[in-house]
């Protein structure tokens, strides 16, 4: 490690971990990708920015991240959100590697809340920011146990819950950080993302990893895996998004923010991927160079 | 209002802080606290980032606090983010706290002992009101304290005199290279030594709590204090290619031993146990809590019934530590939009379908009224 003022990346190592601490997380990383969905513990380690930002995702980044690799960051879908921006600058000033919002372009995607509408591909690794990589704690907060219940793949306590949901809403109530089974063996937190997203994770060509800092734990789910939402036959899994379409690019599949244009009940809806929807946006504007982009339209409630 | 696309986050971020610093640094007309300063007159707020900052460097630990404005949570941080990418060569032998220089050493359970009361810079027994005079600028210094004339003689532990009874639990002898909790994560059952490294960088204010809440009947522990001391032990090293170790330095701690009952059990004879608490610099509030805490943590190995929040390891170390508490808890606010928008797709769907099931349950009854 050096720390001598003059060296390049603000006096840190390359990517800011060190060597070693690299090589405990490709550990894990090797570990994680071998046994799909199980997580694996890690000595996660302090970083100069705050637990539950990001630093599990930061950290997984850090240790496959190369010289030649294009980094794309995105929070809510969105590269300019402040955190996202905040971490892309982090590793443009540890690493000096090339900064890119196009998902197209970009080697490795570190991501919270979200996988892009645009379909990953081989040569893609797709890094996911995690806060609580155990499926199964808010039905069982210990560690001690949730690990004795992954071991003999003792789910029955979320089918119950999910039944519960159906019994008691007629739905599944969960919208967001939706459990799946990977591989047929272990369940699986797919982070924070919506529903919406969760079919995206199966048989993905892109490598998929999941970094929890604060908890300390790895997990992968390697290319073209079997990633599936828990379900029942007669109540299949759904998923949901905002029924509209973008004010600004017209898409009417791609997961939709709702934005607030006034205190009347005004409303309308976006693109929650930034980059998809600037694509489209530009596609359209070459193809049909007269006609400028559509003006948002808002709609009152009913 | 029109939608704006919210641009521009990495302009929005330098100007925020920019302006962060201008507020840092307050009114320009008045000089600025230098590092020293901090480090010599708020040294308890300097030894609780050394504490919870798990670092024992009160220059770095006064640049934190200058650098956070006097927020000691953020100041830990900083420290800890430092302290990490610092290499780490190896591990110090166990503290000889039995031989420390002393400046305080109380201890409830006897009223004379060896070595005797020295009650050390307290605030103990100060009366607390405030102190106008400290208010005036330019007032000379206090007059050095009356020192004690005649040399200090050794303090051996107050639970050493009664391991030597047979009347306080002896505990087994840790070989080998202690868990190091910046290297390796957390499995449970920890060990005592991940435990007590864990307290020992603890959040002081959820210690004090958890502590406080043994003595009101949360788990029941009848604590006294054997002992508590504070003051400089030698820190020592025995590096492997030298095959004897030898002294890398001195470092300021305060440790604090409480005695407690144990009924005894099949196997062993009614005698005290102990609780243990240590902290890097003047921390005795936190060295008491986190021998309450200690001592809590134990129910479960001395076959005591685990009914209290104290006495749940998992629960304890997994919340203790408030540079994670503090990055988890504000991280709620950051954006969640995305994670909303599927909760108020969830919530529309849900009352669309209770609001059918009304309806449908209303309209027969409308019919009804109409055929009479």
């Amino acid at each position: 490690m050096s720390h001598e003022p003059g060296s390049p990346f603000g006096g840190y190592n390359f990517a800011y971990l060190d060597e070693n601490t690299k090589r405990m997380i490709r550990r894990a990383l090797l570990k994680a990708v071998a046994i799909p969905g199980h997580q694996v513990p890690f000595g996660a380690r302090e970083m100069p920015l705050p637990y539950g930002w990001g630093t599990g995702g930061i950290q997984v980044t850090a240790a496959i991240l190369g010289p030649r690799d294009v980094l794309k960051v995105i929070d809510q879908g969105a590269d300019d959100t402040t955190n996202a921006v905040s971490i892309r600058r982090f590793f443009s000033r540890v690493a000096g590697v090339r900064g890119t919002t196009r998902t197209a372009e970009a080697t490795i995607i570190q991501t919270r809340h979200r996988i892009p509408e645009t379909p990953l591909t081989e040569a893609q690794t797709l890094v996911y920011q995690v806060p609580m990589p155990e499926p199964l704690f808010r039905l069982e907060p210990r560690l001690a146990e949730t690990r004795r219940m992954h071991a003999l793949a003792d789910y029955g306590l979320m089918h119950v819950k999910l039944y519960e949901d159906i019994a008691r809403h007629g739905h599944v109530s969960t919208a967001y950080s939706y459990p799946v089974m990977v591989g047929g063996r272990y369940l699986m937190s797919p982070s924070p993302i919506p529903a919406f997203d969760n079919p995206k994770m199966h048989r993905m060509p892109a490598l998929q990893l999941f970094g929890a800092g604060r908890e300390k734990k790895i997990y992968a789910v390697p290319p073209y895996t079997e990633v599936r939402s828990l379900d029942f036959e007669d109540h299949p899994f759904r998923p949901h998004r905002a029924d509209g379409c973008c004010a600004l690019c017209g898409s009417t599949t791609s997961y939709l923010d709702e934005v607030l244009t006034d205190d009347r009940g005004g409303r309308m809806f976006v693109c929650s991927d930034t980059d998809y929807c600037e694509e489209r946006q530009e596609a359209a504007a070459t193809a049909a160079p007269a006609s400028t982009t559509p003006a948002p339209e808002t709609e009152g409630v009913a | 209002m029109a939608y704006v696309a919210v641009k521009g986050g990495e302009r929005a971020i330098g100007n925020a802080h920019a302006w962060l610093e201008e507020t840092r640094r307050g009114d320009p007309s008045l000089p600025a606290l230098s590092v020293a300063q901090i480090e010599a007159q708020m040294g308890l707020a300097v030894d609780r980032v050394m504490a919870e900052g798990a670092c024992h460097d009160r220059g770095l630990a006064a640049l934190a606090i200058k650098q956070a404005q006097g927020d000691l949570i953020e100041a830990a941080f900083l420290l800890r983010a430092y302290r990490t990418t610092l290499p780490r060569f190896g591990h110090a032998l166990p503290l000889e706290t039995g031989a420390m220089r002393i400046r305080r050493r109380v201890s409830a359970t006897y009223k004379d002992l060896p070595g005797g009361q020295v009650l050390g810079p307290t605030y103990d027994y100060t009366h607390r009101l405030l102190d106008f005079a400290l208010a005036a600028e330019g007032a000379p210094p206090p007059p050095p304290a009356p020192q004690a004339e005649a040399p200090q003689e050794h303090a051996p532990h107050v639970t050493e005199l009664l391991a030597r009874e047979g009347l306080m639990a002896r505990e087994a002898e840790a070989r080998g290279e202690p868990a190091d909790l910046t290297r390796a994560p957390l499995a449970f059952p920890a060990s005592r030594a991940a435990r007590l490294q864990n307290l020992a960088r603890g959040d002081e204010g959820f210690l004090l709590g958890l502590g406080y809440s043994t003595q009101r009947g949360y788990g029941n522990s009848h604590p006294f204090v054997g002992e508590i001391r504070q003051g400089s032990v030698t820190v020592c090293l025995m590096p492997p290619e030298l095959g004897f170790e030898i002294e890398i330095g001195e470092i300021d701690v305060t440790e604090c031993q409480m005695v407690n009952q144990f009924h005894g059990s099949k196997a062993e004879p009614p005698q005290f146990t102990r609780g243990y608490g240590l902290a890097l610099g003047r921390g005795e509030r936190k060295a008491m809590a986190m021998a309450l805490v200690d001592r809590a943590l134990m129910a479960g190995d001395l076959g005591e019934e685990r009914t209290a929040p104290a006495q749940d390891e998992e629960f304890v170390l997994l919340h203790s530590d408030n540079v994670e508490a503090t990055g988890f808890v504000e991280h709620l606010k950051l954006p969640h939009y995305v994670d909303f928008q599927s909760e108020l797709e969830v919530v529309r769907r849900m009352r669309a379908t209770a609001e059918a099931a009304l309806r449908a349950i209303a309209e027969p009854a409308r019919e009804e009224e109409v055929a009479e």
